[in-house]
């Protein structure tokens, strides 16, 4: 099973709306993207590259063609099989939509717990763990009013990497940071994405990012319009 | 309370954690389903009192069959019914004794001007077998003419006159042009009923109620042979007896005829009632507007929480954990308010109004399953949250 590729797009077409203002925003798109390495989707807004991203997190259901997310087809799965697949993925959010209630560890322990109860203490040992190579060793306990963007955007990536998903799909983790934070960020996902051996798919506008990429994917009028890759 | 929480769940106690993270709301929130809680109470403590008030008087009586009119309604508001059934029942195979009891309202006005309504028993003092064990043995001083037991708890009456009879000083008092002399003192608590209770012989009794007669009495009181099953005597009286005039009753059905009709067919059981639905009511409104607000500020997290890849029973869960938690948390300060002013109640209206664990069981199991209610409405808000919109 290893060997299938993390996510397969196959005349894939998606509207919006009904009636006249039915919009096409996903036009025949067709896309394979292999296990591992960082993968940048890029185009204008409207482009279609969130959409895209969202169909393949199986957070919006396939209208049109399929998507292979994990070996899985998404268009016609029941909503357990979709819940299901959803933890095999970890997302990071242009806003870093930590729980406001909870702290940094009681965040990114909600990342672990999604694969059910487990050994509590085991599961506090792991998450102190990325929190600590995340660089929020002396963070643990805060609230998420408490620390700072970078931190918060840093606390949603241990989050998301904390259960080893075999993919990572990230819009804009970047977006609401400064020079210094986002390239921190950005170096620590590639990082343990690498060292974890997962697939990252990261939609940007950050032209500093670009260079870290294994392969950059440009999207316009939803559709592909180039796909290059770094050697 | 986290880490209990956590065991109980199994996971992170999210619902808790919400709620404890904006005070404002959760102090609302108690105080709201606390509120309820009272409302509750106090419409149950009530009732409670008006149906002690009801069977209080059969604590004063010993019997194990009750005849009456077909035309009364309870023990105390009862039609005549005529002595000749008496003879008839004690003929009944398993009846071994009978006594005929004289019920009557009489107004008096104390010394001080003010005026209450007594509730008279006549007895035949020389049955101390059909009356309480308490009072048994101070019925034969009844013998002596115009001579009563009085309820201590009767109104107007001031504490140190009760005190005074039991001291041995008979409380003299003028009724329908008599002067009658409470002689000794019991225990019923009247309440809803009137403003107190004497007990007298039914010689005395027909001194004060000129028009009454011992061909007519209130009820018969009937006993039955030991070890004899009352229900089949009692189906053996009813075969004898005209049943379109005479009703018989065991005492235990007697008494639970009585809290029936009280509650439904009277107007004050019904009101509170009413009031107890108010309550309820009151409680299922705050609950869902704390917990659906509550939901919807939240529905960014949610959102969150979805495309992570939880499924909607967990939603559902924190939903009702942040209800249990407002049940439980809203229940305590509204028992302990409640039993404050219950004992205000009963200094102030002498009602016999008492919290019983029974009831507290049963508002709290109320409270639980109405802040589930709520909080099952307000999870319909769930469905808004669309990990879609996060991007």
């Amino acid at each position: 099973m290893a060997d299938i590729d993390a996510i397969q797009v196959q005349d894939l077409n998606h509207f919006f709306g009904a009636g006249d203002a039915r919009k096409q925003a996903i036009f025949d798109i067709n896309l394979t993207i292999e296990r591992g390495g960082l993968t940048i989707l890029m185009g204008p807004s409207g482009s279609g590259k969130t959409t895209l991203l969202t169909l393949i997190g199986a957070l919006r259901d396939v209208q049109f063609g399929n998507i292979r997310v994990l070996g899985r087809e998404l268009n016609g799965a029941d909503q357990s099989a979709l819940v299901q697949l959803r933890r095999r993925l970890g997302f990071i959010f242009q806003a870093h939509n930590l729980h406001e209630s909870l702290t940094a560890t009681q965040n990114v322990m909600m990342g672990l717990q999604v694969h059910g109860p487990g050994n509590a203490a085991k599961q506090r040992a792991a998450v102190h763990h990325i929190l600590d190579l995340l660089g929020l060793s002396d963070r643990w306990d805060y609230l998420p009013g408490n620390l700072s963007g970078g931190q918060k955007q840093r606390v949603a990536v241990a989050r998301a990497l904390v259960s080893n998903p075999e993919i990572i799909l990230a819009d804009e983790p970047t977006a609401a940071l400064d020079k210094a934070s986002s390239q921190t960020v950005v170096e620590l996902l590639k990082a343990l994405g690498q060292r974890r051996g997962a697939t990252t798919v990261m939609v940007t506008h950050d032209p500093r990012i670009l260079e870290l990429a294994d392969r950059i994917i440009t999207l316009e009028d939803g559709r592909i319009v180039s796909d290059q890759r770094n050697n | 309370m986290s880490k209990l929480l956590s065991l109980l769940f199994g996971r992170l106690p999210i619902g808790w954690l919400q709620l404890s993270h904006s005070k404002g709301r959760l102090i609302a929130a108690v105080s709201g389903v606390a509120f309820a809680n009272l409302l509750v109470f106090m419409q149950l403590g009530i009732m409670g009192a008006l149906n002690n008030s009801t069977i209080a008087p059969y604590a004063l009586l010993d019997t194990d069959i009750i005849v009456s009119s077909q035309a009364g309604n309870t023990l105390t508001d009862s039609d005549n019914i005529a002595q000749v059934w008496m003879f008839q029942a004690l003929g009944v195979p398993g009846v071994s004794a009978a006594m005929p009891i004289y019920i009557g309202n009489l107004p008096i006005t104390l010394d001080d001007g003010t005026s209450v309504t007594l509730l008279v028993f006549g007895v035949d003092a020389t049955k101390p077998a059909f009356v309480s064990r308490a009072i048994a043995q101070l019925l034969g001083q009844l013998t002596i003419e115009n001579t009563a037991l009085i309820d201590k708890g009767t109104r107007g009456i001031p504490p140190d006159v009760i005190a005074d009879i039991i001291a041995g000083n008979a409380f003299s008092f003028e009724a329908n042009g008599r002067t009658i002399s409470a002689i000794a003192t019991m225990d019923v608590g009247g309440g809803f009923l009137a403003d107190g209770m004497i007990v007298t012989s039914d010689q005395s009794f027909f001194r004060l109620f000129a028009a009454r007669s011992s061909a007519a009495s209130n009820h018969i009181l009937l006993q039955v042979d030991e070890g004899v099953s009352h229900d089949a005597v009692a189906t053996r009286l009813r075969a004898i007896l005209p049943a379109h005039s005479v009703k018989v009753q065991t005492v235990q059905e007697a008494a639970g005829a009585d809290l029936a009709f009280m509650s439904t067919q009277r107007p004050t059981g019904i009101i509170f009632g009413f009031g107890v639905f108010m309550g309820i009511l009151v409680g299922l409104v705050i609950v869902y507007q704390v917990l659906s607000t509550d939901v919807a500020d939240h529905l960014g997290e949610y959102a969150t929480f979805k495309a992570m890849g939880y499924g909607s029973s967990f939603f559902l869960g924190i939903v009702f954990e942040e209800a249990i938690v407002l049940a439980v948390f809203g229940f305590i300060p509204g028992l302990i308010v409640s039993m404050g002013l219950y004992a205000g109640l009963v200094s102030v209206t002498g009602l016999p109004v008492e919290m019983d664990v029974g009831r507290a069981v049963l508002v709290f199991l109320g409270t639980l399953t109405a802040c589930t209610i709520s909080g099952a409405i307000a999870t319909r808000r769930l469905a808004r949250a669309d990990p879609a919109d996060l991007f």
